[in-house]
């Protein structure tokens, strides 16, 4: 490490000490390196560097699209390419991602590392549904090419396998065709959670993009409200006969005070947002403001201040039923818990074949929590509710979840952990992220 | 237009190709590898939803001087003319590293200057024989003034700015346009591992701007555009005064 230097998630907690290594040439920079980071958009400690190891590869400058082949669909990237060049050159001449995440300033690389999932989970599933093959470097120094038929293991383990089964350098997926770059979507109020689980079940027949805003403060007669937001392509003549210019936004300049956040003035901003959210037909609706609602606002981690924020996002399974997702509420509207008021809620398909892909057939929530003392026990807490409920938490959001909390919550992990073994028996590959939730040491010798 | 990049698989010339791709112009890569060319052509044809082959790529390296009359011929043959001639290639090392390897100094001299400007000559020859056009290359900042941390790069870059300038007294009057371009200190694969000081530039933003001065023929370029009043700066310093100071 030349300089010294620190490297933090979207989050900004943990901050750790590392530097990032940036080429256009990826394969090179990989070569013996633990870990290669993206764009950081992960919002704990996941593409952060192990300590004593701190030195990662970046992707962000091999960002080259290599073939893309408009009969089928089929696109072949540098792991570095961002979704926002994607989305601003091909939507437009009606080709999208077939699943996008909440903002478009992540790496293709790191949308298979985190096998991210969109507003059409529940159709069509995350990510790495789509991604056909992936060429690595493998932790002994080699370049390897894996698929659904091609050292399959290693593309199971490695499609939400944080980066931890080897380099990620391209990455082959499909695109899919859109009948317009515009959406057609309307919006529906919802009382409480218990309403929440019936309306994203019956979008989900109709509507290929389902998602929800739910009240993360509000208690009583108010717990678990929302606004439920549902969309399709827009098709004909629903479209406006011009593409969508993108939308100008604005940086937010600094760090807010961390006092900025309290119960307040979430419960301020909680209500004026339902009051401004009625039940609305269906109309024509920017992509930007459906799919990338915060990217308007760049840097919007820093409302949080300096001492940063995690995001909880975890699946409770559907058999739990309303009564489970109500004490799941009640804890995060404790009296002393400051929620943020950006809560989502969202119904998960059944879970895809990345060993350690996070969604399953549940409801999902995601919620942003500053950083505070009380933290980590309000985490502990909610972790034991969703270990009773066999649900499971999203590593990429992750910072607080303790290692036993997550082996009981993943059923997988010792098939992922023999797979990663056999592709790093050396346990070279590793963040900071690894060392706090999974035991990736060097395989263990014989008996002593 | 009609474009011939040098340069164009990495930092400021990749991010100008693409722009200049995504508009519409026709382009055509030189490189020193093969493999590389290919795939930033077939990123670029991609990008402007173009079919497959339809960005050409032939080999030219700065280092082979008798490489550069082949290469633009064949540009000029796949393209069916040329309009403009960008180049983006060049060699950066520390002072440090330049210092104490007299074979990479001496190189790096011979790239960045002596070869730069004989394959600008061959550009020249070809443009002014098809009646007009425009030379776009990139100097350095480094140029501008006798500094410590780039004594032997900011010399080699001098003497680039120089000769550019004055091939575009001679000839801008025959229809050939010289646009000296000078980035600051932009984030690049190029500039990685060295100290970030505040002004620094992403290579985008640099790219745009050298799009609207191709356009319009302006001579010198400063991008990010607050380098224009930094150097303005440090050319008005005193001599003394740049003696102190380490920047």
């Amino acid at each position: 490490m030349k300089r010294a230097e620190t490297l933090a998630g979207w989050g900004r907690s943990p901050v750790v000490p590392g530097c990032e290594v940036r080429s256009e040439d990826l394969p090179r920079i990989t070569v013996g390196r633990p870990l290669t980071r993206g764009l950081g958009r992960s919002y704990g400690d996941s593409s952060l560097p192990a300590a004593g190891d701190p030195v990662v590869a970046s992707a962000v400058l091999a960002d080259r699209i290599l073939a893309f082949d408009p009969d089928s669909g089929t696109l072949r990237a540098e792991a570095g390419l961002p979704l926002s060049d994607l989305y601003r050159l091909f939507l437009p001449r009606g080709w999208f991602v077939p699943v996008t995440p909440g903002t478009q300033f992540v790496t293709v690389g790191g949308m298979v590392a985190s096998d991210i999932h969109g507003g059409n989970h529940h159709r069509d599933g995350c990510f790495g549904a789509h991604v056909t093959e992936l060429r690595m470097r493998v932790a002994d120094g080699r370049i390897v090419d894996c698929s659904r038929t091609e050292e399959r293991d290693l593309f199971r383990a490695t499609v939400g396998g944080m980066g931890l089964t080897g380099h990620i350098l391209e990455v082959t997926f499909r695109m899919v065709r859109v009948s317009s770059p515009w959406l057609w979507g309307e919006s529906e109020r919802v009382r409480n959670v218990g309403e929440f689980v019936e309306v994203l079940g019956r979008a989900a027949a109709d509507w290929p993009f389902t998602k929800g805003w739910i009240d993360c403060v509000s208690r009583g007669k108010n717990l678990g409200r929302g606004v439920m937001f549902r969309a399709r392509w827009a098709q004909g003549a629903e479209a406006p006969a011009k593409p969508p210019t993108p939308k100008k936004g604005f940086t937010l300049p600094m760090n807010l005070p961390s006092w900025t956040l309290n119960r307040l003035t979430a419960r301020v901003f909680n209500g004026l947002y339902y009051q401004t959210h009625p039940t609305r037909p269906a109309s024509v609706i920017h992509p930007d403001v459906f799919f990338y609602p915060l990217d308007a606002i760049r840097h919007w981690n820093r409302v949080y201040g300096k001492k940063g924020f995690t995001q909880y996002q975890c699946v409770i399974p559907h058999s739990s039923g309303p009564r489970a997702l109500t004490r799941f509420l009640e804890m995060v509207t404790r009296p002393g818990v400051v929620a943020s008021p950006v809560c989502v809620i969202k119904d998960c398909g059944p879970e895809g074949d990345g060993l350690l892909s996070f969604p399953k057939s549940g409801i999902s929530f995601a919620i942003d929590f500053p950083v505070r003392p009380w933290t980590q026990g309000l985490i502990d807490s909610l972790n034991d509710l969703v270990v009773g409920e066999g649900g499971r938490i999203y590593l990429a959001k992750d910072t607080f979840t303790r290692r036993d909390h997550f082996a009981k919550m993943e059923p997988r992990l010792a098939e992922w952990q023999s797979i990663r073994r056999q592709w790093d028996p050396e346990g070279r590959l590793r963040s900071a992220q690894s060392e706090r939730l999974l035991d990736l040491g060097p395989t263990k010798g014989g008996s002593p | 237009m009609k474009i011939v990049v040098l340069g164009a698989t990495k930092g400021m010339g990749r991010a100008l190709a693409r722009r200049l791709c995504e508009r519409g112009d026709a382009l055509f890569l030189l490189g020193r590898d093969p493999e590389d060319l290919s795939r930033s052509a077939r990123d670029l044809e991609a990008r402007a939803g173009r079919p497959a082959g339809s960005v050409g790529t032939a080999v030219c390296d700065l280092e082979r001087p008798e490489g550069f009359a082949p290469a633009l011929a064949a540009a000029e043959a796949g393209l069916g003319g040329l309009d403009t001639v960008v180049v983006t290639a060049g060699l950066f090392e520390t002072q440090e590293r330049l210092e104490a390897d007299a074979e990479l100094a001496r190189r790096l001299l011979t790239v960045d200057f002596a070869n730069t400007v004989v394959f600008c000559e061959e550009a020249r020859r070809r443009l002014l024989a098809r009646g007009a056009g425009t030379l776009c290359v990139f100097s350095s900042v480094a140029g501008e003034r006798g500094r410590k941390p780039v004594v032997l790069y900011g010399a080699a870059k001098a003497g680039l700015s120089r000769y550019l300038e004055g091939l575009d007294h001679k000839f801008r009057a025959q229809g050939l346009r010289t646009i000296c371009v000078k980035p600051g200190f932009v984030r690049t694969g190029m500039t990685e591992g060295l100290k970030t000081p505040p002004f620094a530039g992403e290579p985008d933003a640099v790219a745009a701007r050298v799009v609207k001065a191709i356009d319009r023929g302006q001579p010198v370029v400063y991008a990010p555009g607050i380098w224009g009043l930094i150097m303005l700066v440090i050319r008005l310093l005193p001599r003394f005064v740049m003696r102190k100071i380490g920047f």
